[in-house]
């Protein structure tokens, strides 16, 4: 009970460090500080997903957070590519 | 077993944390990756292992299977997090980005 309710306290602190990582998303100088941004909101909701379904008692969470991890690392892939000098 | 899952939450949560700050304090492009990328993959590890722990801990069959699928989830973020932040980093490098305050640029030298 107690240890449910910590992984949702740990979910929630991961919620801020978001936030504060959004930041960064928003204000960045050029488009490499937001790729970069945007790529540590991915690792942090993969992380916050199991948290969360740990703390909720659903497997299918976690599930979830091993096809985002996935899918957000192609999308950085291609992030990355695209910073080279466009698309060819 | 509970007091080995809150420190491992209390270490996760203390790295991620390391991880935004660094992204928000430093100055350019590549510290950026440097220390959001490292504290942020410690910090995970650290959080899913918790989560691990945990259903092991509780056992049966949901317990195992969320401690099975927790380390899955973990062995791909090992995986791609450090290959997506080199990505980033050659593309910002051969984009034309320069490190702050560079003097000499030894990769632009050697090629």
């Amino acid at each position: 009970m107690i240890a449910e309710l910590s992984f949702g306290v740990a979910a929630a602190v991961l919620l801020a460090f978001m936030c504060v990582s959004m930041l960064r998303l928003a204000i960045g100088p050029t488009a490499a500080d937001r790729a970069v941004a945007l790529d540590t909101i991915n690792t942090l909701v993969v992380t916050t997903m199991v948290l969360l379904g740990a703390a909720f008692g659903q497997v299918i969470y976690v599930d979830v957070a091993i096809v985002y991890a996935l899918l957000s690392f192609v999308g950085t892939l291609y992030i990355a590519r695209y910073l080279e000098g466009g698309l060819k | 077993m509970n007091v080995l899952i809150y420190v491992f939450l209390a270490i996760g949560a203390v790295f991620n944390g390391l991880g935004a700050i660094a992204l928000i304090r430093f100055p350019d492009v590549y510290t950026r990756i440097h220390g959001a990328t490292k504290c942020t993959t410690f910090g995970s590890i650290f959080s899913i292992l918790a989560v691990v722990i945990y259903g092991f801990a509780r056992g049966g069959g949901q317990g195992g299977t969320l401690a099975v699928h927790a380390l899955i989830a973990l062995l791909f973020l090992l995986l791609t997090n450090p290959t997506g932040s080199h990505a980033l980093a050659r593309g910002a490098y051969r984009g034309g980005i320069k490190p702050f305050r560079a003097v000499v640029d030894r990769l632009e030298e050697k090629r």
